[in-house]
């Protein structure tokens, strides 16, 4: 690899070619790679798992390199200081912050590394670098000189890093707002897109790993003797979390992992049940909770009341459910380890994978693949302690991992369940005057990024956890309750928990102020003009307020969240028990966009998968297992069930902002105000269920 | 051994009579683009042809397709139906994570060979049985009406 990597970051060797000239590759920066024979491979430091960051990414860093963006490689980055998330001080992916947090940075490394490749290519003719102009992939001079990156790139990479660069007017750009189709289709497409489960290394196992019914659990005894004895299978180790049979093919591998005896030590988790775990919620959320938001004075503005409204709230564990079941591949070697697969915290799988070796941090490398899906599911690396331990175990070498969908069903990092008691006052005029707010739920941040929970406050659980509406007294707090099971961060995160609560009780005030859901809101909104934006758009494309055919009826929810303004409008049908959701009209306001197409594709899906939950979610326990295992108990949203969805995005030069989680929360309560619209039932539980 | 003639080729495999055809095409023919999904049909990631016919290869035994013939997504553009799929998924940009995708597409495929002009209710019914994820569901209906030639209803 020629060139200066100025960052110091490692990479992995550039591609294999076939051209007798051996090709070298520079870098000017760590996310642009210029191979000498031309070719552009831009590096995308987050994990593509559906939400489009492997096109989104590259696009900003192309736009000011000037390239064409259809003929660029695109390459994961590996673990490494220059990809950390800035704002979330990891380098991970998750909290929709890819695109706001990449949006500045990644133009100015693609105009920082443009800006070197002129000013090569100016110093090379011996020209002002103002005489230059770059256009895709070449620098052309002010006599008819040009010159290809490829052939700048080796020098470029030598000169200092440009401290100012000019980046485009918005007006000028070729790529970014543009709906441009995603990168990674076609591999998607035919087949050949590397998943983690589709990882292969040279003289590569395979592993199945029996773990403990009750999450936490270890084993006690083992009888491995049938399944040593099985075909293919090559070790049968332990290791932390269970018994791991690794054979020729995973196939094998599995079969033999049902012939193991073990006795599990279940351990203190064998005791949780959903009824008892319920109750212990309800009986935390007596304690006083950390603040989220106080204004006016809710004693006093519940003196001048005309009618107080109350409503308590819940909802359950839920599982991830993505489709690629948990599964990584490890190859730890006595100088050296290779952890590959679909994470989305390559800090953390590298940290794992070092303090595990005991290697040093330069001799551990991430790769990642695509994520078949993540959710927030692949921030957790349980599963890449286990492929290293298993490597470990049976003396090295490469060993892939692969859960099956029981494994992944029973033994996730679930969403926290909740209990929200909410009241609230009107005047005599039906205007609200006090809304209070109290959230009892375990935090997934106290497990997983301690220092950020002070003093009972854990931000991420306070996210849509006050309102936009204008209500002089306002009080709202939140509680940590740990119920005993491992909790974990679910796409949306609190949104979802707490837009539920606040915007079903927002519909319970209309009623008891006897105004429409719509005119109740609308009226509170003043101070916010965004969100009043999109809550009259939402309205108007969804016809709020025309009739609708027989059985019909409509709910309408608004929430600002990852700084995107949401409203959505549900129109339902109530037939028996089934809810039916027909047609979702969504408005939102995320602020500039850099690939609409994908903004339209995170939009639908993220409120397909939020429906899923709103329908039929829902983990329980009992004797400290699990019920749920596989898709047969733990339903989502298949084609039948899948709404018509409308989409009004507004056009805004506002800074961009995250897409991929606020449809997620907000399509709950806009089904549940529905369902209540059409049967006059208010269900304050989720799913939803009428019977 | 057992042969199998997969993607209009004869391979001969040795595994368990009784493997799941899905992780004979995966592990031992090194086909990857078949996924594994749930084990138990309930899914679709796992979605092959056997003499044309949709089924989930995570729950079919390889001695079941010994003899008959087997197309993977690999092989799915080559049939005039798989070939209008593809483009049309490629054109309405309709995967997400992906994973779901080569199921997706192999049912949609199979349902296009059978049935060439697919209302709605005969895409809600030959596509439940897959499941995606990432929501892409109103992608795939109308990628499918585009690949039958004419648009969403």
């Amino acid at each position: 690899m020629g060139g200066g990597l100025i960052l110091g970051v490692a990479l992995p060797e550039g591609r294999a070619y076939s051209a007798s000239a051996p090709v070298t590759t520079s870098m000017p920066n760590a996310w642009v790679r210029i191979g000498s024979d031309d070719s552009i491979t831009i590096l995308s430091a987050r994990s593509e798992m559906g939400q489009g960051v492997y096109t989104a990414l590259p696009t900003l860093v192309a736009e000011e390199l000037e390239v064409d963006l259809t003929k660029i490689e695109v390459e994961t980055a590996p673990a490494g200081e220059a990809y950390i998330n800035s704002l979330i001080g990891g380098q991970l992916t998750g909290g929709s912050t890819s695109v706001v947090e990449g949006y500045d940075k990644l133009r100015i490394a693609g105009a920082q590394a443009r800006t070197m490749l002129v000013a090569a290519a100016a110093l090379k003719w011996g020209v002002d670098t103002s005489a230059c102009r770059a256009q895709n992939g070449w620098v052309h001079g002010p006599g008819g000189e040009k010159a290809s990156y490829g052939k700048l790139a080796d020098a470029a990479s030598k000169l200092p890093l440009p401290k100012d660069v000019k980046l485009k007017e918005h007006k000028d750009s070729r790529y970014v707002g543009k709906p441009v189709n995603r990168l990674d289709s076609a591999a998607k497409i035919d087949g050949t897109a590397e998943f983690g489960i589709d990882v292969k290394l040279p003289g590569m196992l395979y592993a199945s790993l029996a773990q403990c019914p009750v999450i936490g659990g270890k084993v006690a005894s083992l009888d491995a003797g049938r399944a040593r004895s099985m075909p293919g299978v090559k070790h049968v180790v332990q290791i932390s979390d269970g018994v791991a049979v690794v054979a020729d093919t995973w196939w094998r591998a599995n079969v033999a992992r049902d012939a193991l005896e073990i006795k599990w030590d279940e351990g203190a988790g064998k005791m949780l049940d959903t009824a008892g775990i319920a109750s212990a919620l309800k009986a935390a959320a007596a304690k006083p909770g950390a603040l989220i938001k106080k204004q006016g004075d809710v004693d006093a503005g519940m003196q001048g009341a005309a009618k107080t409204v109350q409503a308590e709230y819940e909802l359950p564990f839920l599982a991830h459910a993505a489709m690629e079941p948990m599964n990584f591949t490890a190859d730890v070697r006595k100088d050296s380890c290779l952890v590959y697969g679909p994470t989305q915290f390559q800090q953390l799988a590298a940290g794992v994978a070092t303090q595990l070796t005991g290697l040093k941090p330069e001799q551990v490398t991430v790769r990642t693949t695509f994520l078949g899906g993540g959710f927030g599911r692949r921030i957790d690396v349980d599963f890449v302690t286990q492929a290293v331990e298993i490597s470990k175990a049976i003396g090295g070498g490469p060993v892939k991992l692969v859960w099956t969908r029981e494994d992944d069903m029973t033994h996730d990092f679930c969403r926290p369940l909740s209990y929200h008691q909410l009241s609230g006052a009107l005047d005599a005029q039906g205007r609200p005057l006090v809304l209070k707010f109290h959230l009892t739920s375990p935090s997934v941040t106290s497990r997983l990024f301690p220092p950020v929970v002070k003093d009972g406050f854990d931000p991420f659980m306070a996210e849509a956890g006050a309102v936009p509406y204008d209500i002089p007294n306002q009080l709202a707090d939140v509680v940590i309750h740990d119920t005993g099971l491992r909790v974990g961060y679910w796409r949306s995160v609190a949104h979802a928990l707490n837009s539920f609560a606040y915007e079903s009780f927002m519909d319970e005030m209309a009623l008891a102020a006897g105004k429409d859901p719509y005119e109740f809101r609308r009226a509170l909104l003043d101070k916010h003009p965004r969100l009043r934006r999109v809550l009259e758009l939402a309205a108007e494309k969804a016809g709020w307020g025309k009739p609708l055919p027989a059985g019909r009826a409509r709910g309408i929810a608004l929430m600002e969240g990852y700084g995107t303004a949401m409203a959505q409008v549900a129109e339902v049908s109530v037939t028996g028990n089934t809810i039916r959701v027909h047609r979702v009209a969504v408005a939102a306001d995320p602020g500039r966009m850099v690939n609409p197409n994908i903004v339209r594709q995170q939009l639908e899906g993220s409120i397909i998968y939020g429906l899923s939950a709103v329908l039929y979610g829902e983990i329980t326990l009992k004797d400290g297992r699990v019920q749920q295992s596989n898709f047969h108990d733990y339903q989502v949203v298949r084609m039948p069930e899948s709404p018509a969805i409308e989409m009004h995005i507004v056009e805004s030069d506002e800074k961009p902002a995250g897409i991929g989680e606020p449809g997620t929360a907000l399509i709950g309560p806009a089904v549940a105000n529905a369902v209540f619209a059409a049967t006059g039932k208010r269900l304050r539980r989720l799913p939803l269920r009428l019977a | 051994m057992i042969s199998l003639h997969i993607n209009g080729k004869a391979r001969s495999v040795d595994a368990e009579s009784d493997t799941p055809l899905l992780w004979v095409i995966r592990d031992n023919l090194g086909m990857i683009g078949t996924k594994f999904g749930c084990g138990a049909a309930l899914c679709g990631a796992c979605t092959v042809h056997v003499d044309g016919t949709p089924v989930r290869s995570c729950s079919t035994p390889l001695s079941y397709a010994a003899g008959k013939k087997v197309t993977t997504i690999e092989a799915v553009g080559t049939t005039p139906a798989g070939q209008r799929v593809q483009a049309a998924w490629a054109a309405l940009d309709v995967p997400q994570c992906g994973y779901c995708q080569a199921g997706q597409i192999m049912s949609a495929t199979a349902l296009l060979a059978q049935k060439p002009n697919p209302s709605d209710s005969d895409i809600d019914e030959a596509m439940a049985g897959n499941i995606c994820r990432c929501g892409t569901y109103p992608r795939i209906r109308a990628a499918i009406h585009m690949a039958a030639g004419r648009k969403g209803e």
